[in-house]
């Protein structure tokens, strides 16, 4: 039995369509990334799963349970972390963890094992108030709330967006540890990285889902030729790439910037009339893929 | 799981710096001084007369309304433009005229005219300054009798002896603290929880709350029940201020003011709830909230009688909880009237409870 079965699902508000005929299953044990855009749909995917929202067609089941029918049992199965902080900002530490304990009728003792990794980087905080914690460890805080009842998945919604690489890095060592503790996760993130920490990835566009794969599929499937460029006048170079015939996108890609390449698209030529515009210690190459690249395709798309 | 709700309730509205308080000082502020800030007495209504006779009598009469405490004897001059220019820049409510010759007529006929001028930006002022002058007047002509009158002195003369019944010193402070009393109850009970349940939604912690086994009814009571509680105290509070400061103890029974609270509470929890189920903020919220408390304070006969309105605003009255509870309110506390007088505000207030109610829960189902 796969942990999560989507059947064609779509959900509007009035007429912005924020799903549409969505369809995945994620297996037991998976890590499960989401990627897309802001405002591709992904919050209200969650929602559904979450069984906050109803979607307006097609079904979901989660472990079994219909997300419609059955979404009393299945609250006590899930875990979620909403994208933004939501716990009780005026409630320390200590107080918060142990409400969401005793609403799902039981307490931080009995499952210490599985937040005790987590929780130990709290404990020195324990009696400050959740509002004054900073971003990494109102996180940690948020995550050890929605683990707390030993739930056998676990929906987290841009879980790192906000925290600082330190912080982020340790969040995905947790997730990869609770992974081996046998619970299922979806996440989302718009972190490039932290796609290739996934075991596999869906890319969401304007409500659809445009790719289901491993990572390391999505890169291979990246169907168009890709460059990299350099020159002693970065900034201006990428107006001057995205001027020059043939290229069809072109983007800051850390040192370099990248660019996509269409049909009468010819190197040398971009070679000599970059040179004729001035740019110096000018450096040419073809790149190979990242997941970054898939997502600025699929943004521009 | 009510428990464990109801125990963060106290916690968070504990530890707010400012909430606790309010629940003291809110009643505080109410009963100490509102009942003096609405006070419809009226007093020091300053007056300038202009005198041009200036005999015996005419001091006397200046003397009469100078030594009254309703009247505040500005200046006595003999210019009536120089009295109306003090009125136009605010400085006199009230100008009395004595003729020349006021004296002589008076002792020849029996009857002299006096002119009086007043005021009336200031509506109140104005009519009960001319009632006060009038009674003052009639007083003064009983009392000093013209020789023309004493030789038709066998007509017989009419008394009226009055008496004021419930609240025999016409103490206006004993009218409106039972009603403000309704308002710390109807502002703490039907708006603090409603404020409570968008700020859940505003901070998105509801979101959090939704997808645990916490059910709706629980989550609403342990929203509403701690109001109910606080309201109560506040209302305790209020009737020792009360007792304390103006010596005002309930003619009635405490049960049934009890029970009079309670039906008002719930109607206005109703009230609060429909109100947060359809606001996502708290600046919504707070807005609805104050277009209510506005018509309903001044619409509920608190400080003007509902009885003087127009027929279509008694209509809006009508369905005004307030209003019925004010109603008991001063009933219970002033006259001991008990829940045989009292049924139709009962009544009123317990299909406003039950209506409001379903109300909200039909409104809850619609946006969830």
């Amino acid at each position: 039995m796969p942990a999560v079965k989507v059947e064609n699902i779509s959900k509007s508000y009035g007429k912005t369509v924020a799903l549409d005929g969505v369809s995945f299953e994620v297996e037991q044990g998976e890590l499960f990334g989401i990627i897309g855009p802001d405002g591709a749909g992904k919050t209200s995917l969650f929602r559904i799963l979450a069984t906050l929202i109803l979607a307006d067609e097609g079904t979901v089941t989660v472990e079994g349970f219909d997300v419609v029918k059955d979404y009393k049992e299945l609250r006590k199965r899930i875990g979620y972390m909403p994208g933004r902080f939501s716990l009780y900002q005026d409630l320390s530490v200590e107080e918060n963890l142990q409400f969401f304990a005793a609403v799902f009728g039981t307490t931080i003792r009995e499952n210490y094992h599985l937040v005790g990794d987590i929780y130990k980087f709290l404990v020195p905080f324990r009696k400050r108030k959740a509002g004054k914690l900073s971003g990494g460890m109102k996180q940690k805080l948020a995550l050890c709330c929605a683990l707390i009842h030993k739930p056998d998945i676990l929906y987290l919604d841009e879980p790192t967006t906000g925290v600082d690489p330190v912080s982020r890095k340790e969040f995905w060592e947790m997730l990869k540890k609770l992974q081996r503790d046998g619970i299922t996760i979806i996440v989302s993130t718009p972190y490039m990285d932290e796609a290739n920490m996934c075991d596999r990835i869906a890319l969401i566009k304007g409500g659809r889902f445009i790719g289901i794969e491993t990572p390391e599929n999505i890169r291979r499937s990246f169907s168009v030729p890709l460059w990299a460029v350099r020159s002693g006048q970065m900034h201006r170079l990428l107006n001057d790439v995205r001027a020059f015939s043939g290229v069809k996108n072109c983007y800051a890609f850390g040192e370099t910037h990248h660019f996509t390449t269409g049909e009468g698209f010819d190197r040398d030529k971009l070679w000599s009339y970059l040179e004729g515009l001035g740019h110096t210690s000018l450096w040419l190459e073809p790149a190979e893929a990242t997941i970054e690249d898939c997502y600025m395709q699929l943004a521009k798309m | 799981m009510l428990k464990f709700l109801l125990e963060k309730e106290f916690k968070q509205f504990f530890r707010h710096q400012f909430m606790p308080k309010l629940v003291v000082l809110f009643p505080l502020m109410i009963m100490v001084l509102m009942p003096w800030a609405t006070t419809l007495d009226i007093k020091d209504i300053d007056t300038i007369v202009v005198n041009h006779d200036r005999t015996g009598l005419s001091d006397d009469l200046v003397e009469t309304v100078g030594s009254s405490t309703y009247f505040n004897l500005k200046d006595i001059t003999d210019s009536y433009d120089e009295a109306l220019r003090a009125m136009e820049f605010g400085e006199a409510d009230l100008i009395v005229e004595i003729p020349a010759g006021f004296e002589n007529d008076y002792v020849e006929t029996g009857a002299a005219d006096l002119l009086v001028a007043i005021n009336t930006v200031n509506t109140t002022k104005g009519v009960l300054g001319r009632a006060y002058l009038q009674m003052l007047t009639a007083e003064f002509a009983g009392r000093e009798p013209s020789p023309a009158q004493s030789q038709t002195m066998l007509t017989p003369k009419l008394e009226v002896l009055v008496t004021n019944m419930y609240n025999p010193l016409l103490d206006y402070k004993h009218t409106m603290v039972p009603g403000l009393m309704v308002v710390v109850v109807m502002l703490l009970c039907g708006f603090m929880p409603a404020v409570n349940i968008v700020q859940e939604k505003e901070l998105g912690t509801i979101e959090q709350i939704n997808v645990t086994p916490v059910s709706k009814m629980s989550f609403i009571l342990a929203k509403i029940i701690p109001f109910w509680i606080i309201g109560i105290f506040a209302l305790v509070v209020c009737m020792l201020l009360a007792w304390c400061i103006y010596g005002l103890v309930p003619a009635g029974s405490i049960w049934c003011i009890l029970l009079f609270n309670c039906l008002f509470i719930l109607t206005m929890t109703g009230m609060g709830l429909i109100i947060s189920n359809q606001s996502s903020t708290m600046q919504q919220a707070t807005f609805v909230m104050l277009f209510f408390v506005i018509i309903f304070i001044m619409m509920c006969g608190l400080l003007t009688p509902v009885k003087s309105m127009p027929d279509w605003a008694q209509a809006i009255a009508a369905v005004n909880p307030t209003k019925y509870m004010v109603d008991a309110m001063r009933g219970i506390y002033l006259k001991g009237s008990n829940m045989t007088d009292l049924w139709q505000e009962a009544v009123a207030l317990a299909s406003m409870a039950v209506i409001l109610n379903i109300w909200a829960i039909i409104s809850y189902h619609k946006n969830s």
